[in-house]
Protein backbone atom coordinates (compact mmCIF):
# COMPACT_ATOMS: atom_id res chain seq x y z
CA UNK A 1 0.00 0.00 0.00
CA UNK A 2 1.35 3.79 -0.71
CA UNK A 3 2.49 5.62 2.17
CA UNK A 4 -0.19 8.11 1.88
CA UNK A 5 -3.05 5.42 1.73
CA UNK A 6 -1.34 3.49 5.18
CA UNK A 7 -0.98 7.53 6.89
CA UNK A 8 -4.07 8.18 5.98
CA UNK A 9 -5.30 4.32 7.88
CA UNK A 10 -3.06 5.48 10.94
CA UNK A 11 -4.28 8.90 11.16
CA UNK A 12 -8.21 7.11 11.15
CA UNK A 13 -6.73 4.37 13.40
CA UNK A 14 -5.86 7.17 16.03
CA UNK A 15 -9.07 8.68 16.10
CA UNK A 16 -10.28 4.98 16.66
CA UNK A 17 -7.83 4.69 19.78
CA UNK A 18 -8.95 8.05 21.28
CA UNK A 19 -12.49 8.03 21.21
CA UNK A 20 -12.91 4.23 22.40
CA UNK A 21 -11.01 5.15 25.34
CA UNK A 22 -13.00 8.08 26.02
CA UNK A 23 -16.22 6.70 25.46
CA UNK A 24 -15.77 3.77 28.31
CA UNK A 25 -13.51 6.50 30.65
CA UNK A 26 -10.96 3.70 30.87
CA UNK A 27 -7.94 1.65 28.78
CA UNK A 28 -4.55 2.73 27.62
CA UNK A 29 -4.56 5.54 24.84
CA UNK A 30 -0.84 5.84 24.95
CA UNK A 31 1.32 3.06 23.76
CA UNK A 32 -1.70 2.04 21.34
CA UNK A 33 -0.97 5.48 19.66
CA UNK A 34 2.65 5.21 20.23
CA UNK A 35 2.11 1.93 18.06
CA UNK A 36 -0.43 3.13 15.51
CA UNK A 37 1.75 3.28 12.31
CA UNK A 38 3.66 0.35 12.99
CA UNK A 39 0.57 -2.23 13.35
CA UNK A 40 -0.98 -0.21 10.56
CA UNK A 41 1.98 -1.02 8.19
CA UNK A 42 1.88 -4.24 9.53
CA UNK A 43 -1.19 -5.55 8.78
CA UNK A 44 -2.23 -3.20 5.49
CA UNK A 45 1.59 -4.22 3.44
CA UNK A 46 3.13 -6.44 5.51
CA UNK A 47 1.66 -9.75 6.73
CA UNK A 48 0.13 -12.35 4.78
CA UNK A 49 -3.33 -12.67 6.13
CA UNK A 50 -6.88 -13.21 5.66
CA UNK A 51 -9.33 -11.43 7.57
CA UNK A 52 -12.51 -12.50 5.75
CA UNK A 53 -12.08 -16.13 7.20
CA UNK A 54 -10.48 -16.00 10.39
CA UNK A 55 -8.71 -19.36 10.99
CA UNK A 56 -7.06 -20.17 14.45
CA UNK A 57 -4.67 -22.30 13.21
CA UNK A 58 -3.55 -20.07 10.05
CA UNK A 59 -2.21 -22.64 8.21
CA UNK A 60 -0.27 -20.60 5.44
CA UNK A 61 -0.94 -17.20 7.35
CA UNK A 62 1.28 -15.11 8.82
CA UNK A 63 0.01 -14.78 12.77
CA UNK A 64 0.63 -11.82 15.15
CA UNK A 65 0.90 -11.67 18.66
CA UNK A 66 0.27 -8.42 21.14
CA UNK A 67 2.32 -9.41 23.73
CA UNK A 68 1.67 -5.92 25.74
CA UNK A 69 -2.24 -6.74 25.68
CA UNK A 70 -3.08 -3.42 27.53
CA UNK A 71 -2.71 -1.46 24.31
CA UNK A 72 -5.49 -3.40 23.08
CA UNK A 73 -7.26 -0.44 21.51
CA UNK A 74 -4.69 -0.17 18.57
CA UNK A 75 -5.53 -3.61 18.02
CA UNK A 76 -8.84 -3.61 17.63
CA UNK A 77 -8.91 -0.58 15.42
CA UNK A 78 -6.32 -2.77 13.16
CA UNK A 79 -8.08 -5.34 13.52
CA UNK A 80 -11.54 -3.71 12.32
CA UNK A 81 -10.06 -1.51 9.89
CA UNK A 82 -8.44 -4.79 7.93
CA UNK A 83 -11.59 -6.41 7.78
CA UNK A 84 -11.41 -9.07 10.70
CA UNK A 85 -14.91 -7.83 12.61
CA UNK A 86 -17.16 -4.73 11.91
CA UNK A 87 -15.93 -1.10 12.51
CA UNK A 88 -19.01 -0.57 14.48
CA UNK A 89 -17.98 -3.20 17.07
CA UNK A 90 -15.52 -0.83 18.03
CA UNK A 91 -18.28 1.14 20.21
CA UNK A 92 -18.82 -1.87 21.91
CA UNK A 93 -15.39 -1.91 23.90
CA UNK A 94 -15.16 -2.74 27.07
CA UNK A 95 -18.61 -2.86 27.47
CA UNK A 96 -20.55 -5.37 29.43
CA UNK A 97 -20.68 -8.62 26.75
CA UNK A 98 -18.15 -7.54 24.15
CA UNK A 99 -15.79 -9.44 22.39
CA UNK A 100 -13.56 -6.72 22.50
CA UNK A 101 -12.31 -6.87 26.09
CA UNK A 102 -10.03 -4.76 28.24
CA UNK A 103 -7.46 -7.09 27.13
CA UNK A 104 -7.67 -8.89 24.33
CA UNK A 105 -9.35 -12.74 24.69
CA UNK A 106 -10.14 -15.47 22.79
CA UNK A 107 -13.05 -17.08 24.68
CA UNK A 108 -15.72 -14.19 23.38
CA UNK A 109 -13.93 -15.53 19.34
CA UNK A 110 -13.00 -11.97 18.32
CA UNK A 111 -11.84 -12.66 14.43
CA UNK A 112 -8.06 -11.62 14.76
CA UNK A 113 -7.19 -12.27 18.37
CA UNK A 114 -5.51 -16.10 18.68
CA UNK A 115 -4.19 -15.58 22.34
CA UNK A 116 -4.96 -13.67 25.79
CA UNK A 117 -2.86 -11.28 26.78
CA UNK A 118 -2.64 -8.76 29.34
CA UNK A 119 -0.57 -10.31 32.11
CA UNK A 120 2.65 -9.53 30.45
CA UNK A 121 6.05 -11.59 28.91
CA UNK A 122 4.04 -14.57 27.82
CA UNK A 123 3.35 -13.68 24.09
CA UNK A 124 7.01 -14.34 22.86
CA UNK A 125 6.39 -17.74 24.02
CA UNK A 126 3.18 -18.18 22.47
CA UNK A 127 4.73 -17.41 19.34
CA UNK A 128 7.68 -19.42 19.48
CA UNK A 129 5.33 -22.06 19.96
CA UNK A 130 3.69 -21.29 16.58
CA UNK A 131 6.92 -21.01 14.88
CA UNK A 132 7.44 -24.65 15.77
CA UNK A 133 4.47 -26.17 14.72
CA UNK A 134 4.96 -24.03 10.98
CA UNK A 135 8.15 -25.52 10.72
CA UNK A 136 6.63 -29.30 11.84
CA UNK A 137 3.73 -28.69 8.92
CA UNK A 138 6.28 -27.14 6.16
CA UNK A 139 4.38 -23.85 6.66
CA UNK A 140 6.59 -20.96 5.73
CA UNK A 141 4.65 -18.17 6.54
CA UNK A 142 6.17 -15.66 9.36
CA UNK A 143 5.20 -15.08 13.58
CA UNK A 144 5.15 -11.26 14.18
CA UNK A 145 5.09 -10.08 17.65
CA UNK A 146 5.01 -6.79 19.44
CA UNK A 147 6.31 -5.98 23.02
CA UNK A 148 6.31 -2.80 25.07
CA UNK A 149 10.09 -2.12 26.62
CA UNK A 150 8.94 -2.13 29.92
CA UNK A 151 7.47 -5.92 29.51
CA UNK A 152 10.79 -6.75 28.76
CA UNK A 153 11.43 -6.52 32.83
CA UNK A 154 9.42 -9.58 32.94
CA UNK A 155 11.86 -12.80 33.70
CA UNK A 156 10.00 -14.75 30.90
CA UNK A 157 10.66 -12.96 27.68
CA UNK A 158 14.53 -13.86 28.48
CA UNK A 159 13.25 -17.69 28.46
CA UNK A 160 12.23 -17.40 25.11
CA UNK A 161 14.57 -14.99 23.86
CA UNK A 162 17.31 -17.66 25.02
CA UNK A 163 15.16 -20.53 23.68
CA UNK A 164 14.77 -19.15 19.99
CA UNK A 165 18.51 -18.23 19.43
CA UNK A 166 19.42 -21.64 20.64
CA UNK A 167 16.85 -23.50 18.88
CA UNK A 168 17.68 -21.73 15.50
CA UNK A 169 14.00 -20.43 15.24
CA UNK A 170 14.13 -18.17 12.16
CA UNK A 171 10.49 -17.57 11.19
CA UNK A 172 10.03 -14.81 13.94
CA UNK A 173 10.25 -11.08 13.74
CA UNK A 174 9.99 -9.63 17.31
CA UNK A 175 9.41 -5.63 17.58
CA UNK A 176 9.78 -3.51 21.03
CA UNK A 177 7.88 -0.87 21.15
CA UNK A 178 10.51 1.45 22.62
CA UNK A 179 8.56 4.74 24.25
CA UNK A 180 11.00 4.71 27.34
CA UNK A 181 7.84 4.98 29.30
CA UNK A 182 5.70 2.81 31.93
CA UNK A 183 3.12 3.35 34.58
CA UNK A 184 5.47 4.29 37.19
CA UNK A 185 7.54 6.77 35.21
CA UNK A 186 10.61 6.52 32.78
CA UNK A 187 11.96 3.11 32.51
CA UNK A 188 15.24 4.32 33.16
CA UNK A 189 13.75 4.91 36.35
CA UNK A 190 11.66 2.16 37.14
CA UNK A 191 13.96 -0.54 35.93
CA UNK A 192 17.05 0.76 34.00
CA UNK A 193 16.74 -1.92 30.41
CA UNK A 194 19.99 -0.99 29.89
CA UNK A 195 21.59 -1.42 26.01
CA UNK A 196 18.90 -3.12 24.52
CA UNK A 197 20.48 -3.91 21.11
CA UNK A 198 23.57 -5.13 22.93
CA UNK A 199 21.14 -7.34 24.99
CA UNK A 200 19.34 -8.91 22.56
CA UNK A 201 22.53 -9.78 20.53
CA UNK A 202 23.86 -11.16 23.37
CA UNK A 203 20.84 -13.63 23.39
CA UNK A 204 21.45 -14.48 19.86
CA UNK A 205 19.50 -12.31 17.87
CA UNK A 206 19.14 -10.22 14.91
CA UNK A 207 18.82 -6.91 15.05
CA UNK A 208 17.23 -4.13 13.37
CA UNK A 209 16.42 -0.87 14.37
CA UNK A 210 13.68 1.89 13.41
CA UNK A 211 11.56 4.97 14.03
CA UNK A 212 8.53 3.66 14.77
CA UNK A 213 6.23 7.16 13.41
CA UNK A 214 8.46 6.58 9.71
CA UNK A 215 5.74 4.62 7.88
CA UNK A 216 8.45 4.29 4.57
CA UNK A 217 11.12 3.25 7.18
CA UNK A 218 8.65 0.97 9.02
CA UNK A 219 7.81 -0.66 5.48
CA UNK A 220 11.73 -1.13 4.33
CA UNK A 221 13.14 -1.95 7.92
CA UNK A 222 10.09 -4.62 8.19
CA UNK A 223 10.41 -6.02 4.05
CA UNK A 224 14.69 -6.03 5.49
CA UNK A 225 13.44 -8.39 8.31
CA UNK A 226 11.45 -10.71 6.34
CA UNK A 227 14.06 -10.97 3.75
CA UNK A 228 16.52 -12.06 6.89
CA UNK A 229 14.06 -15.07 7.68
CA UNK A 230 15.58 -18.64 7.16
CA UNK A 231 18.66 -17.89 7.65
CA UNK A 232 19.02 -19.62 11.43
CA UNK A 233 18.97 -16.69 13.80
CA UNK A 234 15.34 -14.80 15.27
CA UNK A 235 15.05 -11.42 14.58
CA UNK A 236 14.07 -8.55 16.43
CA UNK A 237 13.26 -5.08 15.83
CA UNK A 238 14.08 -2.02 17.84
CA UNK A 239 11.58 0.61 17.04
CA UNK A 240 11.82 4.11 18.83
CA UNK A 241 8.38 5.62 19.36
CA UNK A 242 6.58 7.88 21.31
CA UNK A 243 3.88 7.10 23.74
CA UNK A 244 0.88 8.95 23.19
CA UNK A 245 1.80 9.91 18.87
CA UNK A 246 -0.55 12.39 16.87
CA UNK A 247 -1.66 14.45 20.23
CA UNK A 248 0.54 16.47 21.14
CA UNK A 249 -0.31 16.94 25.28
CA UNK A 250 0.01 13.64 25.49
CA UNK A 251 3.23 13.12 24.14
CA UNK A 252 6.94 13.53 26.06
CA UNK A 253 5.12 11.67 29.52
CA UNK A 254 3.94 8.49 30.81
CA UNK A 255 1.18 10.30 32.35
CA UNK A 256 -0.94 8.67 29.47
CA UNK A 257 -0.16 4.84 29.68
CA UNK A 258 -3.52 3.82 31.37
CA UNK A 259 -5.46 7.41 31.68
CA UNK A 260 -8.41 8.13 29.20
CA UNK A 261 -9.45 12.26 28.14
CA UNK A 262 -12.21 13.70 29.22
CA UNK A 263 -14.65 14.81 26.98
CA UNK A 264 -12.66 18.28 26.29
CA UNK A 265 -9.66 16.65 26.24
CA UNK A 266 -11.08 14.19 23.33
CA UNK A 267 -11.89 17.40 21.05
CA UNK A 268 -8.60 17.93 21.89
CA UNK A 269 -7.14 15.17 20.24
CA UNK A 270 -9.91 14.54 17.32
CA UNK A 271 -8.69 18.20 16.23
CA UNK A 272 -5.40 17.21 15.35
CA UNK A 273 -6.07 13.84 13.86
CA UNK A 274 -8.11 13.62 10.27
CA UNK A 275 -10.95 12.11 9.96
CA UNK A 276 -9.73 10.11 7.20
CA UNK A 277 -12.15 6.41 6.41
CA UNK A 278 -15.09 7.57 8.41
CA UNK A 279 -15.90 7.54 12.23
CA UNK A 280 -17.24 3.55 13.63
CA UNK B 1 -14.96 -60.89 48.46
CA UNK B 2 -13.06 -57.95 47.33
CA UNK B 3 -12.21 -58.71 43.41
CA UNK B 4 -9.25 -56.77 43.07
CA UNK B 5 -6.05 -58.71 41.14
CA UNK B 6 -2.63 -57.06 41.39
CA UNK B 7 -0.50 -57.68 38.35
CA UNK B 8 2.88 -56.32 39.35
CA UNK B 9 4.60 -53.21 40.65
CA UNK B 10 5.21 -50.11 38.55
CA UNK B 11 5.45 -46.27 38.84
CA UNK B 12 2.48 -44.25 37.56
CA UNK B 13 5.16 -41.95 35.75
CA UNK B 14 6.12 -44.98 33.37
CA UNK B 15 2.57 -45.49 32.50
CA UNK B 16 2.70 -41.60 31.48
CA UNK B 17 6.16 -42.41 29.67
CA UNK B 18 4.36 -45.75 27.74
CA UNK B 19 1.22 -43.55 27.08
CA UNK B 20 3.24 -41.52 25.25
CA UNK B 21 5.44 -43.77 22.86
CA UNK B 22 1.74 -44.90 21.64
CA UNK B 23 1.18 -41.39 20.72
CA UNK B 24 4.19 -40.78 19.46
CA UNK B 25 3.79 -43.72 17.18
CA UNK B 26 -0.41 -43.27 16.06
CA UNK B 27 -0.65 -39.64 16.48
CA UNK B 28 1.65 -37.69 14.63
CA UNK B 29 -0.34 -34.00 16.16
CA UNK B 30 1.21 -35.18 19.25
CA UNK B 31 4.19 -32.89 20.04
CA UNK B 32 6.33 -33.39 24.06
CA UNK B 33 7.74 -30.25 25.76
CA UNK B 34 10.10 -31.16 28.87
CA UNK B 35 11.86 -28.47 30.90
CA UNK B 36 15.12 -30.86 31.62
CA UNK B 37 13.71 -33.55 33.29
CA UNK B 38 13.29 -36.32 30.77
CA UNK B 39 14.81 -39.29 32.46
CA UNK B 40 12.18 -38.51 35.77
CA UNK B 41 9.08 -37.85 33.41
CA UNK B 42 10.01 -41.02 31.08
CA UNK B 43 10.01 -39.14 28.47
CA UNK B 44 13.11 -40.63 26.52
CA UNK B 45 11.17 -42.55 24.59
CA UNK B 46 9.05 -40.67 22.98
CA UNK B 47 12.08 -38.47 21.97
CA UNK B 48 13.79 -41.47 20.42
CA UNK B 49 10.52 -42.64 18.72
CA UNK B 50 9.82 -38.65 17.00
CA UNK B 51 12.68 -36.71 17.65
CA UNK B 52 11.14 -33.82 15.15
CA UNK B 53 8.23 -33.86 17.38
CA UNK B 54 9.98 -33.55 20.85
CA UNK B 55 11.25 -30.14 22.57
CA UNK B 56 13.47 -29.68 25.36
CA UNK B 57 13.12 -26.04 26.74
CA UNK B 58 15.83 -26.44 29.23
CA UNK B 59 14.83 -25.15 32.97
CA UNK B 60 12.39 -22.83 32.19
CA UNK B 61 8.88 -23.58 32.67
CA UNK B 62 6.62 -20.44 32.24
CA UNK B 63 8.51 -20.87 28.34
CA UNK B 64 7.51 -23.94 28.06
CA UNK B 65 4.17 -23.70 29.02
CA UNK B 66 3.81 -20.18 26.89
CA UNK B 67 5.03 -22.49 23.60
CA UNK B 68 2.73 -25.22 24.22
CA UNK B 69 -0.28 -22.75 23.97
CA UNK B 70 1.41 -21.31 20.85
CA UNK B 71 1.47 -24.76 19.12
CA UNK B 72 -1.95 -25.50 19.33
CA UNK B 73 -1.76 -22.40 16.66
CA UNK B 74 -1.69 -25.00 13.34
CA UNK B 75 -3.39 -28.12 15.43
CA UNK B 76 -0.51 -29.65 17.40
CA UNK B 77 -1.34 -31.11 21.10
CA UNK B 78 1.19 -30.65 23.13
CA UNK B 79 2.10 -32.46 26.16
CA UNK B 80 4.46 -30.50 28.64
CA UNK B 81 6.26 -32.78 31.22
CA UNK B 82 8.06 -31.53 34.51
CA UNK B 83 7.52 -32.27 37.97
CA UNK B 84 4.10 -31.53 39.04
CA UNK B 85 5.39 -28.46 41.83
CA UNK B 86 7.18 -26.84 38.30
CA UNK B 87 4.03 -27.67 36.17
CA UNK B 88 1.20 -25.59 38.53
CA UNK B 89 3.06 -23.18 40.68
CA UNK B 90 5.87 -22.09 39.13
CA UNK B 91 3.62 -21.23 35.99
CA UNK B 92 0.49 -20.49 37.46
CA UNK B 93 -0.07 -17.23 35.36
CA UNK B 94 1.09 -18.64 31.98
CA UNK B 95 -1.36 -21.52 32.54
CA UNK B 96 -4.09 -19.27 33.26
CA UNK B 97 -3.86 -17.20 30.67
CA UNK B 98 -1.84 -18.73 27.86
CA UNK B 99 -3.95 -22.54 28.21
CA UNK B 100 -7.17 -21.96 30.41
CA UNK B 101 -8.57 -18.59 29.42
CA UNK B 102 -7.25 -18.68 26.06
CA UNK B 103 -8.84 -22.49 25.76
CA UNK B 104 -6.02 -24.05 24.36
CA UNK B 105 -5.27 -28.03 23.58
CA UNK B 106 -2.41 -28.23 25.85
CA UNK B 107 -1.90 -31.42 28.32
CA UNK B 108 -0.10 -30.19 30.94
CA UNK B 109 1.26 -33.74 32.56
CA UNK B 110 3.23 -33.60 36.28
CA UNK B 111 4.85 -36.37 37.78
CA UNK B 112 6.59 -36.46 41.06
CA UNK B 113 3.20 -35.30 42.71
CA UNK B 114 3.03 -34.81 46.85
CA UNK B 115 4.89 -36.40 49.50
CA UNK B 116 5.92 -39.42 47.71
CA UNK B 117 8.30 -37.95 45.78
CA UNK B 118 10.12 -38.83 48.81
CA UNK B 119 13.62 -37.70 49.86
CA UNK B 120 13.55 -34.16 48.05
CA UNK B 121 11.86 -32.56 50.39
CA UNK B 122 8.78 -29.89 50.72
CA UNK B 123 10.07 -27.89 48.19
CA UNK B 124 9.75 -30.18 45.35
CA UNK B 125 6.41 -31.82 47.06
CA UNK B 126 3.75 -30.05 45.88
CA UNK B 127 0.21 -30.60 47.86
CA UNK B 128 -2.05 -27.49 46.62
CA UNK B 129 -1.92 -28.38 42.95
CA UNK B 130 -5.10 -30.08 42.23
CA UNK B 131 -6.81 -27.45 43.92
CA UNK B 132 -4.99 -24.77 42.09
CA UNK B 133 -5.71 -26.77 39.10
CA UNK B 134 -9.61 -27.42 39.34
CA UNK B 135 -10.16 -24.09 40.21
CA UNK B 136 -9.09 -22.67 36.75
CA UNK B 137 -12.50 -22.65 34.17
CA UNK B 138 -12.23 -24.59 31.15
CA UNK B 139 -9.35 -27.16 32.92
CA UNK B 140 -9.65 -30.80 33.48
CA UNK B 141 -8.08 -32.44 36.17
CA UNK B 142 -7.16 -36.12 36.34
CA UNK B 143 -5.31 -38.08 38.66
CA UNK B 144 -5.18 -42.03 37.94
CA UNK B 145 -4.74 -44.60 40.33
CA UNK B 146 -2.01 -46.99 39.01
CA UNK B 147 0.59 -47.63 36.05
CA UNK B 148 -2.03 -49.21 33.42
CA UNK B 149 -4.42 -46.24 34.31
CA UNK B 150 -1.74 -43.39 33.71
CA UNK B 151 -0.98 -45.00 30.44
CA UNK B 152 -4.66 -45.33 29.64
CA UNK B 153 -5.39 -41.97 30.59
CA UNK B 154 -2.26 -40.57 28.90
CA UNK B 155 -3.87 -41.48 25.35
CA UNK B 156 -7.39 -40.62 26.04
CA UNK B 157 -6.56 -37.22 27.09
CA UNK B 158 -4.76 -36.58 23.89
CA UNK B 159 -8.46 -37.02 22.16
CA UNK B 160 -9.79 -34.75 24.87
CA UNK B 161 -10.63 -31.73 23.52
CA UNK B 162 -9.54 -28.56 25.90
CA UNK B 163 -6.45 -27.97 28.88
CA UNK B 164 -6.04 -31.03 30.79
CA UNK B 165 -3.67 -31.14 33.88
CA UNK B 166 -2.66 -34.87 34.31
CA UNK B 167 -1.61 -35.89 38.00
CA UNK B 168 0.97 -38.98 38.24
CA UNK B 169 4.16 -39.78 40.36
CA UNK B 170 7.32 -41.48 41.39
CA UNK B 171 6.70 -44.34 43.80
CA UNK B 172 6.81 -48.15 42.45
CA UNK B 173 3.15 -49.21 43.33
CA UNK B 174 0.69 -52.15 42.62
CA UNK B 175 -0.77 -52.34 39.38
CA UNK B 176 -4.56 -53.47 39.60
CA UNK B 177 -6.32 -51.65 36.92
CA UNK B 178 -6.67 -53.89 33.74
CA UNK B 179 -4.79 -53.83 31.40
CA UNK B 180 -7.65 -53.29 28.46
CA UNK B 181 -9.77 -51.27 30.76
CA UNK B 182 -11.10 -47.85 28.80
CA UNK B 183 -10.27 -44.90 30.10
CA UNK B 184 -13.52 -42.24 29.85
CA UNK B 185 -12.54 -38.96 31.08
CA UNK B 186 -15.19 -37.90 33.42
CA UNK B 187 -16.51 -41.54 34.28
CA UNK B 188 -15.77 -42.96 38.01
CA UNK B 189 -14.75 -46.35 38.52
CA UNK B 190 -16.55 -48.39 41.12
CA UNK B 191 -13.72 -50.82 42.06
CA UNK B 192 -15.34 -52.23 44.65
CA UNK B 193 -18.91 -52.75 45.41
CA UNK B 194 -20.08 -52.41 49.66
CA UNK B 195 -22.88 -51.09 51.37
CA UNK B 196 -21.77 -49.81 54.91
CA UNK B 197 -19.49 -46.68 53.75
CA UNK B 198 -18.00 -44.97 50.41
CA UNK B 199 -14.72 -44.00 50.28
CA UNK B 200 -13.66 -42.50 47.34
CA UNK B 201 -9.88 -41.76 46.55
CA UNK B 202 -7.46 -40.78 44.03
CA UNK B 203 -4.00 -41.32 43.24
CA UNK B 204 -1.45 -43.46 45.37
CA UNK B 205 -4.70 -43.66 48.10
CA UNK B 206 -6.63 -45.70 45.78
CA UNK B 207 -4.39 -48.63 46.41
CA UNK B 208 -4.09 -47.62 50.39
CA UNK B 209 -8.11 -47.57 50.37
CA UNK B 210 -7.82 -51.37 48.81
CA UNK B 211 -5.74 -52.23 51.40
CA UNK B 212 -8.62 -50.60 54.12
CA UNK B 213 -11.32 -52.03 52.84
CA UNK B 214 -9.64 -55.83 52.86
CA UNK B 215 -8.87 -54.70 56.80
CA UNK B 216 -12.38 -53.28 57.38
CA UNK B 217 -13.77 -56.22 55.20
CA UNK B 218 -12.47 -58.59 58.41
CA UNK B 219 -13.96 -56.49 60.76
CA UNK B 220 -17.35 -56.83 58.77
CA UNK B 221 -17.88 -53.49 57.09
CA UNK B 222 -18.36 -52.98 53.74
CA UNK B 223 -16.82 -50.56 52.01
CA UNK B 224 -17.91 -48.97 48.58
CA UNK B 225 -14.49 -47.87 46.77
CA UNK B 226 -14.70 -45.22 43.85
CA UNK B 227 -11.71 -44.33 41.98
CA UNK B 228 -12.24 -40.64 41.27
CA UNK B 229 -9.25 -40.50 38.51
CA UNK B 230 -11.26 -37.28 36.83
CA UNK B 231 -11.41 -34.66 39.73
CA UNK B 232 -12.99 -32.21 37.39
CA UNK B 233 -14.94 -32.60 35.67
CA UNK B 234 -16.33 -34.09 38.82
CA UNK B 235 -18.91 -37.33 38.33
CA UNK B 236 -21.31 -36.25 40.63
CA UNK B 237 -23.92 -39.46 39.50
CA UNK B 238 -21.65 -41.36 41.05
CA UNK B 239 -20.99 -39.92 44.26
CA UNK B 240 -24.56 -39.64 45.06
CA UNK B 241 -25.68 -43.02 43.83
CA UNK B 242 -23.58 -44.52 46.14
CA UNK B 243 -24.06 -42.08 49.09
CA UNK B 244 -27.60 -43.05 48.80
CA UNK B 245 -26.99 -46.47 49.45
CA UNK B 246 -24.06 -46.13 52.09
CA UNK B 247 -25.31 -42.96 53.87
CA UNK B 248 -21.07 -41.61 54.80
CA UNK B 249 -18.07 -40.95 52.76
CA UNK B 250 -14.33 -41.21 53.31
CA UNK B 251 -12.37 -38.95 50.85
CA UNK B 252 -8.69 -40.01 50.92
CA UNK B 253 -5.82 -38.04 48.83
CA UNK B 254 -2.57 -37.54 48.45
CA UNK B 255 -2.87 -33.34 48.79
CA UNK B 256 -4.55 -30.43 51.17
CA UNK B 257 -7.36 -31.37 52.70
CA UNK B 258 -8.07 -27.60 51.78
CA UNK B 259 -9.16 -27.44 47.79
CA UNK B 260 -8.66 -31.10 46.83
CA UNK B 261 -10.90 -34.00 45.59
CA UNK B 262 -11.93 -34.19 49.35
CA UNK B 263 -13.48 -30.56 49.25
CA UNK B 264 -14.66 -31.72 45.98
CA UNK B 265 -17.25 -33.96 47.45
CA UNK B 266 -18.03 -31.65 50.00
CA UNK B 267 -19.87 -29.77 47.47
CA UNK B 268 -22.04 -32.45 46.52
CA UNK B 269 -23.13 -33.92 49.56
CA UNK B 270 -24.05 -30.19 50.87
CA UNK B 271 -26.20 -28.85 47.71
CA UNK B 272 -27.50 -33.00 47.25
CA UNK B 273 -27.73 -35.18 50.07
CA UNK B 274 -25.77 -33.78 53.59
CA UNK B 275 -24.44 -37.25 55.19
CA UNK B 276 -20.98 -37.26 57.05
CA UNK B 277 -17.79 -36.95 55.52
CA UNK B 278 -14.19 -37.66 56.89
CA UNK B 279 -10.93 -36.12 54.93
CA UNK B 280 -8.08 -38.51 54.54
CA UNK B 281 -5.22 -35.67 53.47
CA UNK B 282 -2.92 -33.50 54.15
CA UNK B 283 -3.80 -30.89 56.97
CA UNK B 284 -1.91 -27.79 56.15
CA UNK B 285 0.95 -28.39 56.45
CA UNK B 286 4.53 -29.08 54.40
CA UNK B 287 6.39 -32.13 53.71
CA UNK B 288 9.25 -33.63 54.50
CA UNK B 289 12.20 -35.81 53.42
CA UNK B 290 11.98 -39.24 53.85
CA UNK B 291 11.22 -42.59 52.48
CA UNK B 292 7.93 -42.40 49.94
CA UNK B 293 5.80 -45.04 52.26
CA UNK B 294 7.07 -43.53 55.72
CA UNK B 295 6.35 -40.00 54.72
CA UNK B 296 2.45 -40.87 54.23
CA UNK B 297 2.54 -42.92 57.17
CA UNK B 298 4.15 -39.66 58.80
CA UNK B 299 1.63 -37.27 56.81
CA UNK B 300 -1.82 -38.72 57.51
CA UNK B 301 -2.37 -40.56 53.87
CA UNK B 302 -1.79 -44.15 55.06
CA UNK B 303 -3.85 -47.31 54.53
CA UNK B 304 -4.24 -47.11 58.70
CA UNK B 305 -5.67 -43.79 58.08
CA UNK B 306 -8.45 -44.70 55.80
CA UNK B 307 -9.23 -47.35 58.17
CA UNK B 308 -10.13 -44.80 60.68
CA UNK B 309 -11.45 -42.37 58.92
CA UNK B 310 -14.13 -45.34 57.93
CA UNK B 311 -14.69 -46.48 61.43
CA UNK B 312 -14.88 -42.91 62.92
CA UNK B 313 -17.54 -41.79 59.81
CA UNK B 314 -19.93 -44.93 60.41
CA UNK B 315 -20.14 -43.78 63.92
CA UNK B 316 -21.13 -40.43 62.44
CA UNK B 317 -24.29 -41.67 60.63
Amino acid sequence: METSELKKVASQVRRDIVRMVSAVNSGHPGGSLGCADFLTVLYFDIMKHNSADFSMNAINEDVFYLSNGHISPVFYSVLARSGYFPVAELATFRKIGTRLQGHPATDKKLPGVRMASGSLGQGLSNALGTCQTKKLNGDSSLVYTLHGDGELQEGQIWEAAMYASANKVDNIISTIDCNGRQIDGNTDDVLSLGNLSQKWQAFGWEVLEMDGHNIDEIKSVLNKAKSLTGNGKPIVIIMKTEMGQGVDYMMGSHKWHGVAPNEEQLKLALNQLAETLGDY
Amino acid sequence: MIDIVVTGNKDTRSGFGEGLLELAKTNKDVVALCADLIGSLKMDAFKAEAPERFFQTGIAEANMIGMAAGMTVGGKIPFTGTFAVFSTGRVYDQIRQSVAYSKKNVKICASHAGVTLGEDGATHQILEDIGMMKMLPNMTVIVPCDFNQTKQATIAIAAYEGPVYLRFGRPVMPIFIKEDAEFIVGKADVLIEGTDVTVIACGHLVWKSIEAARILEEKGISVELINMHTIKPLDVQAVLKSISKTRCVVTAEEHMINGGLGDSIAQVLIQNLLVPQEYVGVNDTFGESGAPMELMTKFGIDTQNVVDAVLKVIKRK
